[in-house]
C-alpha cells in the first residue's frame, strides 16, 4: 500500500470505530446528526470535493458524483425526518460512503498488486552495464550510455544488459524471463546472446553488436508496456457504455424520486416524498458503474501479462480478444513446423558395400561425405559435417573439384570420392541405387564403386504434431501450410502432421494471395491467423487478422510485423495463446453479465422498494469486489 | 510524433476521463491513457510544439481529475 492508500485506511478504519460507538451512544435530534456528521465527513470529504468541483466544471455524472448525492441525500431525509418528529436515520448515508470508499480501497491495492506481479514477471530490464576501465577494474555504466562495440563484462548472477557476440569465456544463461523455456542456454565464444538473459555461471565479455535502445530487451519491455493502449472492443464498449449509463441512472433516479410522488397527488392520495426519495437514493448507490470500469481493463492487462510470463508477448488488448475467435491457422513452414535446419535424415547403403559392416561403414559414408563436402559453402555441406560429428582434418582432402550442379570430387585419404546428386553419379558412369526420401540426396561413391547415399531434410519440429492437434482441440477448424518448398517435401510434412490444406512451390507474393482468399472463405466473427518465423514473412503478418511471429530471438523484422511473438519457436505455444485469450475472454464475459445482471435486478428492486441501502450497498462495492477478484484470475496461466 | 509519459491517476473512470480530455486539446492527434500502466500516450499533430501541447494536455486533465498528474 502506497502513502496515499494507507492515509484512506486509516481514515476508514477511524469512521468504523466511529460508527461502532455512535451505535451506543443514546443521543438523539439533531445532536446524533452533528455526531454522525464526524465520521461522515472524515471519511467522504474527498468525494464530497470532488463532486463539487465536478459540478463547478460541468463534469456531472461520474461516480463521486453518484455517491455525494446518494449519501447528501441520505442524511439530509435523516434531518427531515427529525424535523417531522421522526427517528432519522443517519447510519445509512455513513455507511455507503465507508463501504464506498472500502471498495476503492480495496480495487487500488488490486490493482497496483497485479501491476506489480506482471513488472516482476517482466523484471528483465537491466540497470547497469560492466565496462573494464584502464585498470583493469569494472566500471558500472548506464546501459544508455553504452556504444556499439563496446566490450562489456557480464558476470555471474548478472543479467546481459545488451545484445552481442561472445569474445571471451563460456558460460549457461537462463532465458526464462524472455522465453518461458527453464532449460539454460550453453554459450561460449563466437556466440550472439540477446539482452534480458541472466548469466548463470562463468564471467562473459561481450562485444555489443547493438545499442541498448534496440537490443531485444528494451524492444521487448516497450512492447508489454504499450500493450495495453490497443484496446479491445471490450474496453470500448464500455467506455461508451459508462458514457450514456452514468447519466441514465441518474435521470431514471430523478424521475423515480419525483413522478410516483406527483402521480400519488394528482390521484389524490398521499404523495410519500421520503419514500420514493430513499427508493431514488438507493438507485444511485446501486448504479455506480466501477465494477465494469475497473474489471475488463485489468482481466486484459492479466491475461497480457500471464501470456508474457509463458514467453507469448501480445502486442493490445484487441489481440488478444481477436485470438479467441481463430478459426483458421495458416503456418509458413520453414523455421515454423520444422526446424528450418537441414540435417541427415537417413543413411542407406548399398546391399554389397564397399566400406565394411553397417554401422561402421555408415561412419565412413559419412566422414568421406563430409570430407569431401568441406570446401563447400553450400548448408548440405554444414549438416554433413554435424552429421559425422568429428574434426575434419583438412590435410586429408586433395584435388578438390567442384561440378556445378552436379557436386564434388575429391581425393580423401587417397582414395577418389564423388559426392553429389544423381547427375554426378550418371556422369562419372557409376552404378548406384536410387534413393526415394523425401529431402535432398547426397550420393557417395568411393573410387569408383557406388557407397551409399545420405538423405538430407529440414526435420519437423518435435512439438508441431501435438501443437496442430491441441489448435484443433482448441477449436480451430482448419490448419493450412504454406510454403515454397517442393510438393513431395510440402506434401510429406502435412500428412506427417495432420493438417487439412498445403500450398507448395509458392513465392513469396503466393503466399499473400492464398491468405487473402483464405480471409474472403471466413465467416464474419472468425479470424485467420498466419504463423511465420518472421523472416521474410512480414507482408503475409500484417495482411492476417492476427501475425503471429515465432522465434523473436534475434528477429527484429519479426517483433515489428507481428501482432503477437512467440519468444521461442515452440509452436505449441499457439495453442497456449488461444487458451489464454479465451481464459480472458470468459472472465470479461462473466464480469460484464454478473455486474449488469447483479446491477439491473437490484435496480428494479430498488425502484420496487424491495431492496433497502445496505442491498445496495452490496450491488456496489459487493460486485465491485467479485469482479476484481475475477479479473485477477486472468494472470494465472496453466502450462 | 508520438511521446509516452508518466502519469499517476487512482481510478480507471478518471483515466477514461483524462484520455477524452487530452484527446480535445488542440496540437494533439491522438491520446491513449493506460490506468493499468499509468501512462499515457500522445501523438501530436504536425508541427505542434510538444512540450505547449502537453502544458494544455495537463491542464485539460486537472479539470477533468484534479487528482491527476503527468510528469512531463
Amino acid at each position: 500500500m502506497n502513502k496515499k492508500q494507507k492515509k484512506v485506511l486509516y481514515r476508514i478504519i477511524i469512521a468504523s470505530c466511529m460508527m461502532v460507538a455512535l451505535y451506543f451512544v443514546p443521543v438523539s435530534g439533531m445532536f446524533r446528526f452533528a455526531l454522525y456528521l464526524i465520521p461522515y465527513v472524515i471519511i467522504g470529504y474527498d468525494i464530497l470535493r470532488k463532486a463539487f468541483l465536478g459540478i463547478i466544471r460541468g463534469q456531472v455524472f461520474d461516480e463521486n458524483f453518484l455517491m455525494a448525492v446518494a449519501t447528501v441525500g441520505a442524511m439530509l431525509l435523516g434531518v427531515y425526518e427529525e424535523l417531522t418528529g421522526g427517528d432519522g436515520e443517519f447510519a445509512e448515508g455513513v455507511a455507503v460512503m465507508l463501504f464506498y470508499q472500502i471498495g476503492e480501497l480495496f480495487q487500488a491495492v488490486a490493482v497496483g498488486k497485479s501491476r506489480r506481479n506482471i513488472s516482476a514477471l517482466m523484471d528483465i530490464r537491466p540497470d547497469y552495464a560492466n565496462i573494464e576501465n584502464e585498470s583493469g577494474g569494472l566500471e558500472q555504466v548506464d546501459p544508455d550510455e553504452v556504444a556499439v562495440g563496446t566490450t562489456i563484462v557480464v558476470c555471474p548472477g548478472e543479467k546481459v544488459p545488451i545484445d552481442g557476440c561472445v569474445t571471451e569465456g563460456s558460460s549457461t544463461l537462463n532465458t526464462s524471463a524472455l522465453t518461458g523455456e527453464s532449460v539454460p542456454r550453453e554459450v561460449s565464444v563466437g556466440d550472439q546472446i540477446i539482452s534480458g538473459c541472466v548469466n548463470l555461471s562463468g564471467l562473459l565479455k561481450i562485444q555489443t553488436t547493438k545499442e541498448f535502445g534496440e537490443s531485444t530487451v528494451s524492444k521487448i519491455l516497450d512492447l508489454v508496456e504499450n500493450s495495453s493502449m490497443k484496446k479491445s472492443r471490450s474496453e470500448n464498449f464500455i467506455t461508451k457504455f459508462a458514457k450514456y449509463y452514468t447519466p441514465a441512472v441518474c435521470y431514471g433516479a430523478l424521475a423515480l424520486a419525483i413522478l410516483p410522488p406527483v402521480i400519488n397527488l394528482l390521484l389524490g392520495g398521499p404523495a410519500y416524498w421520503s419514500t420514493w426519495m430513499i427508493r431514488a437514493l438507493t438507485f444511485l448507490v446501486i448504479s455506480c458503474p466501477c465494477a465494469l470500469v475497473i474489471s475488463i481493463p485489468l482481466s486484459f492487462f492479466g491475461g497480457i501479462g500471464g501470456a508474457s510470463s509463458c514467453g507469448i508477448l501480445i502486442k493490445g488488448s484487441n489481440y488478444l480478444e481477436a485470438l479467441a475467435q481463430t478459426s483458421c491457422v495458416v503456418f509458413d513452414k520453414t523455421g515454423t513446423l520444422t526446424k528450418g535446419v537441414f540435417q541427415v535424415t537417413d543413411v542407406q547403403l548399398p546391399t554389397s558395400n564397399p566400406l565394411g559392416e553397417a554401422e561402421e561403414a555408415r561412419q565412413r559414408l559419412l566422414y568421406y561425405a563430409a570430407h569431401a563436402e568441406n570446401y563447400s559453402s553450400h548448408p548440405i555441406s554444414k549438416s554433413l559435417r554435424e552429421a559425422y560429428g568429428e574434426s575434419i582434418d583438412n590435410d586429408k582432402i586433395t584435388d578438390v573439384e567442384e561440378i556445378g550442379g552436379h557436386g564434388v570430387t575429391a581425393k580423401v585419404d587417397g582414395h577418389n570420392v564423388a559426392a553429389g546428386n544423381a547427375k554426378l553419379m550418371q556422369k562419372l558412369k557409376i552404378d548406384y541405387t536410387e534413393c526415394d526420401g523425401i529431402g535432398t540426396v547426397v550420393y557417395v561413391a568411393v573410387d569408383g564403386t557406388f557407397a551409399g547415399a545420405i538423405l538430407i531434410a529440414d526435420v519437423v519440429k518435435e512439438s508441431s504434431k501435438e501443437a496442430i492437434k491441441a489448435l484443433k482441440s482448441s477449436g480451430v477448424k482448419k490448419t493450412v501450410m504454406l510454403t515454397g518448398d517442393a510438393k513431395a517435401v510440402a506434401d510429406y510434412v502435412a500428412g506427417e502432421l495432420g493438417l487439412d490444406e498445403v500450398h507448395s512451390e509458392l513465392l513469396p507474393s503466393d503466399k499473400v494471395n492464398r491468405v487473402e482468399e483464405l480471409l474472403a472463405a471466413q465467416g464474419k466473427r472468425e479470424n485467420l491467423a498466419f504463423v511465420g518465423d518472421g523472416i521474410n514473412d512480414a507482408p503475409v503478418l500484417s495482411r492476417a487478422d492476427i501475425g503471429i511471429a515465432m522465434g523473436a530471438m534475434g528477429s527484429d523484422a519479426a517483433i515489428e510485423a507481428a501482432d503477437i511473438v512467440l519468444m521461442d519457436d515452440n509452436p505449441l505455444k499457439i495453442a497456449l495463446a488461444m487458451r489464454i485469450s479465451r481464459k480472458c475472454l470468459r472472465i470479461v464475459y462473466e464480469n460484464i453479465v454478473f455486474a449488469l445482471g447483479v446491477k439491473g435486478i437490484c435496480l428494479i428492486l430498488g425502484a420496487l422498494g424491495i431492496a433497502n441501502m445496505w442491498m445496495a450497498i452490496f450491488a456496489d462495492v459487493g460486485v465491485m469486489v467479485i469482479a476484481v477478484l475475477n479479473a485477477i484470475r486472468c494472470l494465472k496461466v496453466k502450462m | 510524433m508520438k511521446k509516452s509519459y508518466k502519469i499517476e491517476v487512482d481510478c480507471a473512470n478518471c483515466a477514461m476521463k483524462m484520455e477524452e480530455a487530452a484527446k480535445t486539446v488542440e496540437g494533439v492527434k491522438d491520446a491513449v491513457v493506460s490506468f493499468m500502466t499509468q501512462k499515457m500516450n500522445v501523438e501530436f499533430a504536425e508541427g505542434a510544439d510538444d512540450k505547449a501541447v502537453m502544458q494544455a494536455v495537463l491542464k485539460a486533465c486537472k479539470k477533468v481529475e484534479d487528482d491527476c498528474e503527468i510528469y512531463l
